[in-house]
């Protein structure tokens, strides 16, 4: 199969940042996360998860809240802004200040004409959502202590806002509290806390099931004002404060309470009498898939998906609701973004490592000696850490295969760099007349012979530079025939310098001639996201890899898949490769062997060796071992196109390097957890 | 099993109360457990047995309230009957006959006149394969009633019945990997899996229906409990887990309310769960035995818990344990031999860890543990801890001897023997002397001589040595107390000795080497004669006693019984059977011996003087049995009849491997008994009124005393009494006399017989002053006995009996002073 030098880095110190909100819009089945450094992400929930759009956050920009107002995105945090997100170019929209310090909550009615926001002075404002922006309409009388959860009554009149000690409804007409709901302190030492009402549901019925730090789940009747029923769903002997958040509740018969210990749990509106109609909130199943407190929940249609701390989302599937048992509704978590976050500088062995506030170049190691583990002769050497100007973000970033440059983006700036490496002087120049198009980008990508800067732009366009050592010139903008004007999220050039493919979040390719600087063809749109493509150097085919984990060739000259692609679609991929949760995100070529096609997850490493037979589902998948032990001339008829390494974990980016090495970047999972604060104690059984 | 006729094996005294869950009456006034072949009757309040249902002739397996009427109760047996019974007052009501054997017995509210019964689904047994079928009740005015409509509900159900539950007319089981619920109403069933993750013994183990809310709790082997809801839905079921149990849970119990869930576990902690509350439980902890059945009274202010080590705890809604009802604890074998203790004739063994058990076989009650070995037992698997292997009581019931050991798998044996005398202040055995090293390997055999004047213990070990032990003053202390020393060592051609054994008047000693038969005198330590019968190690050594006691017999390893002549020193006769328990009668000449052949065991008895058997009993069981002992009636039976006579003075009981208790019993026995409770059923036919309940008690206490001592003369007195009275009820109202006249009446009514029998007494006691003064002795000596026999129940009888004896030494005193007044002058 080939054998390959690998460089094993572990010196990405990436470190997730942890969830803080969920919203799911059940209309588009799209989930929006909002993470601790202000980003905000969106995954497609019936795509297998796959993390669509990824607008970077800002410094300073804690989000507490999310909301979905049809298809619209808001969310709320403690810089006291009301943030509308442009979902189509993954940036901000806009932001009103709400004028009520910082907001601690956002909900939106299910009518999707107002916002309500709560705020730390205690009212209880309401945005007005216009076609184009939201206007302040009125607040909700004034309480003592900030409003930390709001929920809206599904008919609009009425809402229920938590905060410390107590529970408020409003009527909207009137602006006025119709009911105070008094939460109970917590018992011992707990007394002297204030109980923070850390969420509210209001249900169509009436009830109002309600969330605090003592650890209780309570609900209410609004009617009288009185409680109902409280389910304690945490341990008492935790001295720190509970969480208990967001509720979710989807079709008012099922609603998820997420715990500090990492717990969710699940509270079902079930007759207890079969065939009777009357039914109570009943306590039933508890997951434990984190290790840290949990900041958002949701229910979905099909799972409960939770995300804290930890960093990481999980998709938990509710199997009772699950039709057909498959992959696609398989416990499902979710660490790392399905961007690439490095680049290499394929033929200098330059790595450019994104941050969220930084760049870091490094220049790998060199080893000698033969064996399965190398000795390293010159170790990996960090060259340079380049802080982002401005609050923003990096979007995207990218270093020439050359490494004379680097470019990187925010969502307001772009810039580019030139790279002087003599020995060990390493200095860089901006390049500092940049074109006027060159102010943002979604995506940026160097042609191979680093001659030429792709930049994906808004309207799903691709601006042309081309780079010198004088300077950068604005060559072309590269614009699709027609369809969407999403963003683009990824971008390949052609080895020859020929054609430039590019994906949109609308599952579109499109494939230019670079020569002409024309639109060439676009790839028919399949119903799933590409994650991953790369341009055959010698065939000039384009290879896809979509999130539901199919696979297509598309011959780029004769503006068809080519025939192994239609043999895969006909002959259908092995049960084991379907069944792979996470996304393919970089396919690759090797030039010495032209049938070999390279891709990798976070789990595997797979070789495709288009030259094979594929596999069907009564032949061994992972056959590495068995064909190990048979004898050389019977190996062939066993051998089959899929070659699967596992012999790396949480593999965050593989890219083949021109000297035939390989580089494979790993983020260890127990590197991060070691990196997250301590979680609350707990007392494990028997100990 | 019968093959006799009217001698049967049957499980009386000893047997586990914990095999089923125990049931308490509506009332809480009772509590119901099976008992071998009987259902056992306890108060919850004193913890006495009250009474036992007596009827089925095997093993009880299940019991049950009517849901019609809670004063009655179902049980059901391996003898194919469910009987219906009146538990109050013990009388059987109907008998229904169902023709195989049954194996658990449920009732629904929801279903009256049908009974739900498991049942072996294969004829051979060794393949546990049950179904539950329901049983329609024909109605009937019989007594016993055949009940031949059977319709079976599920197959392939566990044999546990806690794998079986019936909620609000509902029923659903466990089997291994799934729960089956099916509903009566929709006729459907269908079942939850358990998920099979790799590694998780998630199988299920016990299941409860709540009583209002279709709600079921299942436990599981992995210490979880489940709670399922929405079962009716294919899919939309759903589950909370509750986790507490570090082991495999037992059993579970919703209280009658339905606010509670009560599981326990090999933890012996009894857990409270609040139903919806999940998080908010409690515990009772240091049970004893880990805990097996749960069961809540109707009103759910008392629980029961039963144990392994066979007991019941009554516990109060409040979680405080108001009372144990402690059966005889069956560890997982018996390593010391079934014996009796002369004082109490308690049954003696092995008990809790590390203590000797005193089990009243005639009150079948457990009196007291003797601790043994004197250290904290650590309840941990795997842990090499001190048992008690050997007991041996002298004639009089003054010396305990026993032998602890540990170490039995590994090289390194550690053993003591210790000796322990009765202290007649507290009443009870006081540590005299330990030995630690008796020997220097294992002992195998020990025995006390039966002389009166002075005791000696023989102890026979692996050393090839046997030793003799005497009380003696030890010559380096110089005490008052009379330990214990050794006094002989004795060997024979280094042989390892087998068994050893007095002969009933303690003048010879006979100790076995491997093949040989030494005799010994204990007064001279001479050995005076070997008797050797080869082929085969001799097992089994004894003397015959009273007319026999000239002969010795012995067994061998190649299934051979011997009987030597002592006074010819020649083998008398022998014969080939595999005897694996030789018992001799300590009251009779007789000996049994328990025969192991072809997977069943056969009894015989036999006198040592004849080769004919007196009894035999085939197939008495299909285990091997190893122990057997003999206990004395407390009243001899008079059967004439040659098989039963044996019978007569003492009962065999004797132990299986699966540690049931088994004896004998006879058909004059069993007449007594059936005699006594058919009297009930006809006076059942009087309504209870007040005046019946204080005319029956009064009756029954005279019938009492009428069996006891005067059969004869208080008839006549008894029926004019009851005259009375009857005149006095029969008679309308508006006749009788005023109240005040027919009081003294009334009252004089009770009177007569007891003026009958003080007269009595005095006659006695006057015939008793004509008596010689031997008599006397002899008398004085009798209540001496009784006094002894009786331990446990110390000071109130022995006040009265000394009150008795006091009065008689008071008149007789007299009369003497008077004749030595008159002869004076």
């Amino acid at each position: 199969m080939g054998e390959f030098k690998v460089h094993r880095v572990r010196f990405f110190d990436y470190m997730p940042s942890g969830i803080r909100a969920l919203a799911f819009n059940r209309d588009i089945e799209r989930i929006a996360v909002a993470r601790m450094d202000g980003s905000v992400e969106v995954f497609h929930c019936s795509d297998r998860f796959f993390q669509e759009k990824i607008i970077p956050g800002r410094e300073q920009c804690g989000i507490e809240g999310l909301s979905w107002v049809g298809e619209r995105l808001f969310s709320a945090g403690l810089n006291g802004g009301i943030t509308e997100y442009d979902l189509t170019n993954q940036k901000v929209k806009y932001t009103v200040d709400a004028y009520g310090g910082p907001i601690w909550t956002i909900a939106g009615n299910q009518q999707g004409t107002h916002l309500a926001v709560g705020c730390e002075d205690g009212t209880v404002k309401l945005f007005e959502v216009n076609e184009d922006k939201i206007q302040f309409e009125r607040n909700l009388d004034r309480q003592k202590s900030r409003i930390i959860s709001l929920s809206w009554h599904p008919s609009g009149s009425k809402i229920a806002a938590g905060m410390m000690d107590m529970i408020q409804i409003f009527n909207v007409e009137t602006g006025h509290s119709v009911h105070r709901l008094l939460a109970d302190r917590g018992v011992g030492t707990s007394r002297s806390k204030e109980c923070v009402v850390w969420s509210v549901v209001y249900l169509s019925d009436g009830t109002i099931i309600s969330g605090d730090s003592v650890g209780m789940v309570k609900l209410w009747d609004d009617q009288t004002g009185t409680l109902i029923k409280s389910h304690n769903v945490t341990k008492c002997d935790v001295i720190t404060s509970y969480l208990i958040v967001p509720l979710e509740w989807q079709n008012e018969d099922s609603l998820v309470a997420g715990t500090s210990e990492g717990t969710v749990v699940q509270f079902q509106f079930i007759s207890m009498v079969l065939g009777k109609d009357d039914k109570e909130w009943v306590r039933t199943r508890t997951f434990k898939n984190h290790t840290h407190d949990i900041r958002a929940v949701a229910e979905i249609t099909t799972a409960v998906v939770s995300g804290g701390m930890d960093a990481q989302l999980v998709v938990r599937p509710l199997l009772d609701k699950v039709e057909v048992r498959s992959a696609a509704s398989a416990l499902r978590k979710i660490h790392f973004p399905h961007r690439r976050l490095v680049s290499c500088a394929r033929k200098s062995g330059l790595m450019l490592f994104q941050y969220p506030g930084h760049l870091e170049l490094w220049r790998l190691g060199e080893s000698e000696g033969k064996g399965s583990s190398l000795f390293v002769k010159r170790n990996p050497e960090k060259l340079l850490h380049l802080k982002v100007k401005g609050e923003d973000h990096i979007r995207c970033s990218a270093v020439s295969p050359c490494g004379e440059w680097i470019v990187y983006s925010t969502a307001s700036s772009l810039r580019l760099y030139r790279l002087h490496c003599d020995n060990n002087n390493v200095s860089i120049t901006k390049i500092s007349k940049l074109p006027m198009v060159l102010s943002s980008a979604n995506q940026l990508c160097f042609s191979s012979d680093s001659s030429h800067l792709f930049s994906a732009s808004t309207q799903s366009s691709v601006h042309l530079v081309s780079l010198s050592q004088s300077g950068c010139k604005f060559v072309g903008t590269l614009k699709p025939k027609s369809g969407s004007h999403q963003a683009i999220h990824l971008l390949a050039a052609s080895e020859d310098g020929k054609w430039l493919a590019s994906a949109n979040s609308d599952h579109e390719v499109h494939i230019y001639n670079l020569q002409t600087r024309k639109a060439h063809c676009t790839v028919p749109v399949y119903s799933s996201a590409v994650t991953a493509m790369g341009i055959h150097p010698t065939t000039n085919c384009l290879f896809m890899m979509y999130a539901d984990q199919q696979m297509c060739e598309y011959s780029i000259e004769q503006k068809q898949y080519t025939d192994w692609s239609r043999m895969v679609q006909r002959k259908g991929l092995h049960r084991f490769w379907m069944e792979r949760d996470t996304p393919c995100l970089n396919v690759m070529f090797n030039p010495q062997h032209p049938s070999h096609v390279i891709l990798h997850d976070t789990y595997m490493l797979c070789i495709i060796d288009q030259s094979l037979p594929l596999p069907d589902d009564k032949t061994q998948f992972y056959n590495q071992l068995t064909l190990k032990s048979l004898p050389e001339e019977q190996r062939k008829s066993h051998s089959h196109a899929f070659k699967v390494c596992k012999t790396f974990k949480d593999i965050l980016c593989v890219e083949l390097m021109s000297d035939q090495s390989l580089v494979v970047v790993e983020r260890p999972l127990e590197d991060v957890a070691s990196q997250l604060p301590a979680p609350i104690k707990q007392k494990k059984f028997a100990t | 099993m019968v093959e006799t006729s009217d001698i049967r094996v049957v499980r009386c005294g000893g047997s586990k109360v914990n095999l089923t869950p125990p049931i308490i009456s509506s009332d809480s006034r009772f509590v119901l457990c099976t008992s071998g072949d009987l259902v056992k009757v306890y108060s919850t309040r004193t913890e006495e047995w009250l009474h036992s249902l007596q009827g089925h002739t095997n093993q009880v397996t299940g019991i049950t309230l009517n849901p019609a009427n809670h004063l009655q109760v179902y049980s059901c047996s391996v003898d194919g009957t469910v009987k219906l019974w009146d538990f109050i007052d013990g009388i059987l009501i109907k008998t229904f006959v169902i023709g195989c054997p049954l194996f658990a017995i449920y009732v629904s509210e929801k279903h009256t006149g049908v009974l739900f019964l498991h049942v072996s689904m294969a004829t051979d047994s060794k393949n546990e394969c049950f179904q539950l079928v329901s049983v329609h009740l024909p109605k009937s005015a019989e007594q016993e009633v055949e009940a031949k409509e059977m319709s079976a509900v599920s197959s392939h159900i566990s044999k546990n019945p806690s794998c079986t539950a019936f909620g609000r007319g509902s029923v659903s089981e466990t089997c291994m990997s799934m729960v089956i619920f099916i509903s009566f109403f929709s006729l459907c069933s269908f079942s939850l899996k358990a998920t099979d993750k790799k590694g998780a013994k998630n199988a299920f183990t016990c299941i409860a229906c709540h009583p209002t809310d279709d709600c079921i709790a299942t436990g599981h082997e992995d210490g979880k409990i489940r709670l399922w809801r929405n079962f009716i839905h294919k899919k939309e079921y759903t589950y909370s887990t509750q986790h507490w149990h570090h082991n495999a849970v037992n059993t579970l119990c919703f209280t009658p309310e339905g606010t509670h869930l009560l599981s326990g576990g090999i933890e012996s902690v009894l857990v409270q769960w609040q139903y919806g509350a999940d998080n908010r439980k409690e515990f009772l902890p240091r049970l004893g035995g880990s805990i097996l059945h749960i069961s809540a009274s109707s009103d759910g202010q008392l629980f029961c818990t039963s144990h392994s080590d066979n007991k019941i705890t009554v516990i109060e809604s409040s979680f405080k344990v108001c009372g144990v009802i402690q059966g005889l604890v069956k560890g997982d074998a018996v390593l010391t031999d079934l014996m009796i203790d002369p004082r109490s004739k308690a049954l003696v063994l092995n008990g809790k860890p590390g203590h000797l058990q005193f089990y009243s076989l005639l009150r079948d009650k457990h009196l007291y543990n003797l601790d043994i070995v004197q250290q904290e037992y650590i309840y941990e698997a795997g842990l090499d801890q001190f048992e008690v292997v050997k007991a041996a009581f002298d004639i009089k019931g003054s010396w305990l001897a026993t032998v602890e050991e540990r170490g039995k798998k590994s090289s390194d044996l550690e053993f003591f023997l210790k000796l322990w005398a009765f202290d007649e202040r507290t009443q009870s055995f006081v540590l005299n002397t330990t030995i630690t090293a008796a020997h220097t390997d294992r002992i195998i055999s020990m025995c006390f001589s039966s002389s009166e004047e002075t005791t000696m213990l023989v102890t026979a070990a692996e050393d090839s040595q046997f030793k003799a032990w005497c009380q003696g003053a030890d010559a380096d202390t110089q005490q008052d107390q009379n330990f214990w020393s050794c006094d002989f060592v004795g060997s024979y051609h280094k042989l390892n000795p087998t068994n050893c054994s007095f002969s009933a008047d303690s003048s010879l000693l006979a100790v076995s080497f491997q093949e040989v038969i030494t005799i010994w005198s204990p007064d001279t330590w001479e050995m005076l004669t070997t008797l050797c019968q080869p082929p085969g190690v001799i097992r089994d050594l004894c003397f015959g006693r009273l007319s026999c006691s000239k002969y010795l017999l012995g067994t061998t390893t190649k299934n051979l019984l011997c009987c030597w002549n002592l006074l010819t020193c020649e083998l008398e006769w022998s014969t080939s059977v595999d005897v694996s328990k030789l018992q001799p009668d300590p009251f009779s000449e007789n000996v049994a011996a328990f025969s192991y052949q072809s997977k069943h065991t056969d009894l015989f008895v036999f006198k040592p003087s004849e080769p004919r058997p007196l009894f035999t009993n085939k197939n008495v069981c299909s285990e091997k049995v190893h122990r057997a002992v003999f206990v004395p009636r407390e009243e001899p039976l008079n059967s004439c009849d040659e098989s039963t006579q044996w019978l007569n003075r003492s009962q065999l009981y004797f132990l299986t491997q699966n540690m049931d208790l088994l004896t004998f019993s006879t058909a004059t026995e069993e007449d007594r008994m059936l005699s006594s409770s058919k009297q009930l059923v006809i006076d059942d036919s009087v309504a209870v009124t007040p005046f019946y309940l204080l005319l029956g008690k009064h009756r029954q206490q005279q019938q009492k005393l009428n069996t006891q001592s005067h059969p004869v003369s208080d008839k006549p007195q008894q029926t004019q009494g009851s005259v009375t009275i009857k005149e006095l009820l029969h008679t309308p109202a508006h006749v009788l006399p005023a109240a005040s006249v027919l009081c003294s009446m009334f009252v004089n009514s009770f009177l007569i017989s007891n003026t009958g029998e003080t007269l009595q007494e005095e006659m006695d006691s006057e015939k008793e002053e004509e008596d010689s003064e031997e008599e006397m002795e002899a008398c004085d000596s009798q209540q001496e006995l009784r006094a002894q026999g009786s331990v446990d129940e110390v000071t109130p009888k022995l006040s009265k009996a000394q009150e008795r004896e006091l009065k008689r030494v008071r008149k007789t005193d007299f009369s003497w002073m008077a004749g030595l007044i008159d002869s004076k002058p």
